[in-house]
């Protein structure tokens, strides 16, 4: 970034809400979320309720690059949301992975009405960041995750169902605790999937799914 | 093309069988029962020959008019029939080429170029050689109706037709369409040229599309980059200003391409493919 020119939060956060057309909107909030400011943090949330789809994503990628700080401020905006609002943050949850929105996730993923929140939020489940729970609810919360993720592999939707598959090799490839257990429980899913899925995207991302859970099987025998 | 058509009127969503379904298409009393049971048909892929034959007989209905002079349940008959698979009814799908509502003229060849039966190429193609005079576009076939959004006749839904059914043939005609004036009838030809010829330079016209202004015509940049399993246009669909829904229906097409180019050479996962589903996976 140029040295000589530091964007200043408050002017950033001043030109979102001055600004008087879609267009203006977006550059706008694009420009808030780079700076990627815990300031930043309310507006961005204030935005997710616009009704405006583009701003909406550029306000949903600034929170997740924000990360953790945002989490706590957005569950507590939930209430006063309506569905689009909601919907978008379950995004940010999905995207920063933080155990606190968990109930949120697993809810979404598996009876959410919009099958892009189901998508996201299924993504979201298989890339939840373990280090932030106690070490003693890791296993627990694992299994919780897993019973739902293979309830998700019967989502009507195929994109869901893809989505499905990617949590499920991520969480074949990061979980440590039962491994053994684990591991076969999602393998014999996956091969179950693969010949009972008309979808030639599927089967694809399945065979790719058990050829890097395979990998790093065998690499760490 | 790409939205299905459903019926607004929440009093008629109930929920049919393959008999009440037939029952409420026969019958000549309620013309909205009549034109939900067409799409339901078609909806749940009803393929016994009692539905076909229904449907068959509401192409030909003259009751139900809309102001405009149109007749929605043909329109909704000519979509159903599409999606059952059954070619028996081609004929009858050719004659209403011949409808003088432009709507149920585009559903026949969009239901045509589903059924992808041969016989549907010599009336497709009449519409275009009639736009072509020493190898140039007549302007004619750039004109609007008086007061309506749309030409005189559905060239996207004929030459995306033209271009499934493999009609090389028609190459010469459609190739003259890359020059309208409506950019989805030029993408139209540009996804059919590139099904009868696999040259990139066609591609490559879809994929400067999704840099276009006006999000409806990179949508259908998109849906046809997907429809032509344009593999070497993944990277900028993923990065095209669109909802990622879309984008990845687009990349799944592509994907379905190249998993087909895969198994012939036995291959379990080959590099194209795994980035593809890594383009896919950043979606999500």
């Amino acid at each position: 970034m140029n040295q000589n020119y530091l964007p200043n939060h408050e002017k950033l956060i001043e030109a979102v809400n001055l600004a008087d057309s879609a267009d203006k909107l977006l550059d706008a909030v694009e420009a808030l979320a780079e700076i990627r400011s815990i300031e930043a943090i309310p507006t961005l949330i204030e935005v997710l309720g616009y009704n405006n789809p583009g701003a909406a994503v550029a306000a949903v990628e600034g929170l997740i690059d924000i990360g953790e700080p945002s989490i706590p401020c957005l569950l507590e905006s939930l209430d006063d949301y309506n569905y689009g609002a909601r919907a978008w943050a379950i995004r940010v949850f999905a995207g920063v992975g933080d155990p606190q929105a968990l109930n949120l996730l697993l809810k979404a993923a598996s009876s959410d009405f919009s099958l892009s929140v189901r998508r996201a939020a299924t993504r979201g489940l298989g890339f939840i960041r373990w280090s932030k729970l106690p070490p003693s609810k890791v296993h627990e919360t694992q299994e919780l995750i897993l019973d739902t993720l293979l309830l998700v592999t019967e989502d009507g939707e195929w994109v869901v169902r893809y989505s499905s598959i990617v949590a499920l090799e991520q969480l074949a490839l990061t979980v440590t605790a039962e491994k053994i257990d684990f591991d076969q429980r999602i393998e014999t899913r996956l091969k179950e999937l693969f010949n009972d899925d008309p979808e030639i995207a599927i089967k694809a991302r399945i065979k790719l799914a058990l050829v890097k859970i395979n990998t790093i099987k065998n690499t760490n025998i | 093309m790409y939205q299905e058509i459903e019926p607004s009127d929440s009093n008629t969503q109930e929920v049919l069988t393959l008999e009440t379904a037939v029952d409420n298409l026969k019958q000549k009393e309620d013309l909205g029962k009549r034109y939900y049971a067409a799409w339901w048909l078609g909806k749940f892929r009803v393929t016994e020959e009692k539905a076909i034959d229904a449907l068959l007989e509401a192409l030909e209905d003259s009751e139900n008019r809309s102001s405009d002079g149109g007749y929605p349940l043909r329109r909704n008959a000519a979509k159903a029939l599409g999606k059952l698979g059954n070619t028996k009814v081609v004929p009858a799908l050719i004659r209403c080429l011949d409808c003088d509502d432009y709507y149920v003229r585009e559903s026949a060849a969009q239901a045509l170029e589903m059924l992808g039966d041969k016989q549907a190429i010599a009336p497709l193609m009449k519409f275009l050689t009639l736009m072509v005079k020493d190898g140039e576009l007549l302007s004619l076939a750039m004109e609007t109706v008086e007061d309506k959004p749309h030409l005189r006749e559905p060239y996207e839904a004929i030459i995306e037709a033209l271009g499934t059914l493999n009609a090389s043939e028609a190459i010469p005609f459609i190739e003259t369409f890359l020059n309208h004036s409506f950019a989805k009838v030029q993408y139209a030809a540009a996804r059919a040229m590139y099904q009868l010829t696999q040259d990139s330079e066609y591609g490559e016209i879809l994929v400067r599309a999704l840099e276009g202004d006006g999000l409806q015509l990179r949508r259908s940049a998109l849906m046809d980059l997907g429809a032509i399993g344009y593999v070497k246009g993944g990277n900028a669909i993923a990065e095209t200003l669109a909802e990622n829904s879309l984008k990845l229906i687009s990349l799944k097409g592509l994907l379905e391409y190249q998993v087909n180019q895969d198994s012939q050479s036995d291959i379990t996962v080959s590099s194209t493919s795994h980035q593809l589903m890594d383009l896919m996976d950043t979606l999500l």
